[in-house]
């Protein structure tokens, strides 16, 4: 049962980095806490699932449309919306992300209802035979795609132009800007950047998950525990957060019951803060 | 690895502040809101409109005001000069404490009565608050036999709680076992956490023995769950003839996903009160659901009534499931009790809804009987998922069809 438990781990492990990929791209480099992040991830799994309803478009294809609409949103929102309105000041832009997820999640229970959706595709109950456990295809991809999608997003940020301005903004945004860096673009880019890690988060879960218009704060209190964990801003940190939440759940669960097995998570988020309060690869401010 | 890090100049308590802040945005910050129209008997309708429960909050408060309608267009309370029935809105948002809160919101908007929660435990906390002011309060849908136990002249429910319905349950599955020669000997329960499945579980281990049915491992689950991986390989080294699970829709659908991924061989799924089964889920899942079995509130479908409420849900768009009915037959049950106390003093209404003889006929009950608050004529039935639609397998009298046991 343990190896099976540590399988099991890693796999909604690295759907748990998918989610943190974007909250900590976007609080490392805007330092903005996105409240609306669970409602993002739920607009992205109902992009998803009305292309598959409507469109009859597989989830895993519709990563192509979903995710340069999310960051098409993303950019939109914080160019014209976050960024015109907070004026600077973080408090700011805490309340307008938090108006955000709490306008969204309506809008969806209005629109949507509340009925959970889910999604049957013909390769649903495939699954690989380990001999002591079966690994659907659905998870399997997801685990592929979440390191494709970070390995992406690694090389976005440390081998071409954007990364580096990226990376310049966060660090010295006046500098950046005398550079001749267009500073409030790099911003959206991020925030796009950020909410695109949702989209393709959305596409991926769909297979295996639900989405009503709440389901994406199931996930969002997993992600900032990641993130701290990681580090903040740390995408590898993300990742390898990802996997050590997903496990410790997973085993945890094992162990202690599934009911208490939640415990292991906050146990790690308390450990960390008194033993490295910067997280795995964070560093001191 | 070191350009993967976003250095930032932001104070990391910021951060870790906004992420406890964020407990609290999940946790649910929506402004609880009540809609009122004017009208002479109001009864105000205590539901989780947001949060995870929404959908069946939603089912419920159709299934309500859909029998308001009709008591209006029907002329009203007749004792009462044709009073209309007006619905108050309350939104418990999940949490015990708002749902107690908006009964004192209620209260103060002057409410003759009081339908709710779904949850038990907001039903527990709204109708004690109900008490202090003598409100009736009837319990649409909850299972909690404490909502009913505490000795509170207030409270009732038509509906089944789970301690008879426990009874109702191991009964049927054995007697379904017994007429495919008894091969299960064994069941799994996997129920969620808080007092309805913990509840309903503990009873049916006990009730379960009599029918010489072994609970061979009880696996208690948060809500919510994300992932069943580890509780389906914990059912599948445990090999049991039956799986039992009693717990809220998503889980529910989930588990039996999960179930099917990692390849669980049993002879029936057999739940007791599965929030996820229903006619949407046999839709949506049709190769899982096929002959999963149930055991819940369910509509009677060889009535007429039945029949005709089912074809106006689904020509409104919606489901028809149990909560719709529920709710429907809750607010009949206030409606007859006004109607017989011919006034809305509270003491009245109680006394006449505790003396109650009402007949349901869309439902599989005998004349309402209440005992303590609690309907004895009641029952919860044992429902089947046959060849994409549900046919009542259990008890014989009201069954439309034999169950496939042990399934395909």
């Amino acid at each position: 049962m343990l190896p099976a438990a540590i399988i099991n781990g890693l796999m909604f492990g690295a759907i748990y980095a998918l989610v943190a990929l974007g909250l900590t791209l976007i609080y490392g480099v805007l330092h903005i806490i996105n409240f609306a992040h669970g409602a993002m991830l739920m607009l992205s799994l109902y992009a998803a699932f009305f292309l598959f309803q409507l469109a009859n478009i597989d989830p895993y294809l519709s990563i192509a449309i979903v995710t340069p609409a999310a960051f098409i949103f993303g950019y939109l929102i914080y160019r014209y919306g976050i960024g015109v309105l907070s004026k600077g000041k973080d408090q700011n832009i805490l309340l307008i992300t938090l108006g955000l997820s709490i306008i969204i999640e309506n809008s969806a229970l209005f629109f949507f209802s509340g009925d959970q959706q889910t999604v049957s595709l013909s390769y649903s109950f495939e699954a690989f035979d380990l001999g002591f456990m079966y690994l659907s295809y659905p998870k399997v991809i997801s685990f592929v795609a979440a390191l494709v999608i970070c390995a992406l997003l690694w090389a976005l940020m440390s081998l071409t132009d954007m990364g580096r301005a990226i990376r310049a903004v966060a660090k010295e945004r006046q500098g950046a800007r005398l550079v001749g860096i267009n500073v409030e673009h790099i911003f959206a880019v991020t925030f796009g950047i950020g909410i695109a890690c949702l989209g393709a988060a959305g596409c991926m879960m769909l297979p295996i998950f639900y989405v009503d218009p709440y389901t994406g704060n199931i996930f969002v209190l997993v992600a900032f525990t990641i993130v701290v964990l990681g580090g903040m801003g740390s995408i590898i940190g993300a990742l390898l957060g990802g996997f050590i939440i997903g496990i410790t759940e997973s085993v945890g669960g094992l162990l202690l019951g599934e009911s208490l097995g939640q415990i292991g998570i906050s146990l790690i988020f308390i450990l960390i803060l008194i033993f490295k309060p910067t997280g795995l690869f964070g560093s001191k401010v | 690895m070191k350009n993967s890090k976003f250095i930032n100049n932001t104070s990391r308590r910021t951060f870790l502040g906004g992420a406890a802040a964020s407990v609290a945005l999940t946790s649910g910050l929506a402004t609880p809101w009540i809609a009122q129209a004017a009208g002479n008997v109001k009864i105000g309708l205590i539901h989780p409109a947001t949060g995870w429960a929404a959908y069946p909050a939603a089912q419920l408060r159709y299934g309500a005001q859909m029998a308001i309608a009709d008591i209006n267009a029907a002329g009203g309370i007749k004792s009462m000069g044709g009073a209309k029935l007006e619905a108050l809105l309350g939104d418990s948002q999940t949490k015990p404490e708002i749902g107690a809160a908006e009964v004192e919101k209620m209260n103060e908007a002057g409410v003759h009565a009081l339908q709710g929660c779904y949850q038990s435990a907001v039903g527990l906390a709204a109708s004690a608050a109900a008490a202090k002011y003598n409100i009736p309060f009837s319990v649409d849908v909850g299972v909690s036999d404490k909502l009913v136990q505490r000795g509170l002249g207030n409270v009732f429910r038509m509906a089944d709680g789970y301690g008879r319905i426990a009874r109702d349950a191991a009964t049927n599955l054995g007697e379904i076992n017994a007429r495919a020669g008894s091969p299960a000997k064994s069941v799994v329960i996997v129920h969620e956490e808080s007092e309805f499945g913990t509840g309903t579980a503990k009873l049916m281990t006990n009730a379960l023995k009599e029918h010489n049915l072994e609970v061979i491992d009880t696996i208690k689950h948060a809500n919510p769950t994300r992932n069943f991986d580890n509780i389906a390989l914990r059912i599948k080294s445990a090999k049991p003839d039956i799986v039992m699970p009693i717990n809220y829709p998503g889980e529910y659908v989930l588990l039996a996903k999960t179930l099917r991924q990692q390849r669980v061989d049993f002879m029936a799924s057999y739940s007791v009160l599965g929030g996820g089964f229903n006619f949407k889920f046999v839709d949506d899942l049709p190769q899982i659901a096929e002959n999963m079995i149930d055991v819940n509130h369910w509509y009677n479908p060889n009535s007429a009534s039945g029949q005709a409420m089912r074809k106006r849900t689904e020509a409104d768009g919606k489901y028809f499931t149990f909560e719709v009915y529920c709710a429907y037959m809750s607010i009949l049950f206030l409606a007859d009790g006004f109607e017989r106390a011919g006034t809305t003093d509270k003491d009245a209404v109680n006394a006449a809804l505790a003396a109650s003889t009402l007949e349901v006929d869309f439902m599989p009950y005998d004349k309402t009987k209440m005992v303590d608050g609690q309907n004895m004529g009641s029952r919860a039935v044992a429902i089947q998922a046959q060849k994409g639609d549900v046919q009542i397998i259990a008890p014989s009298a009201y069954a439309s069809a034999d169950a496939v046991f042990p399934r395909s």
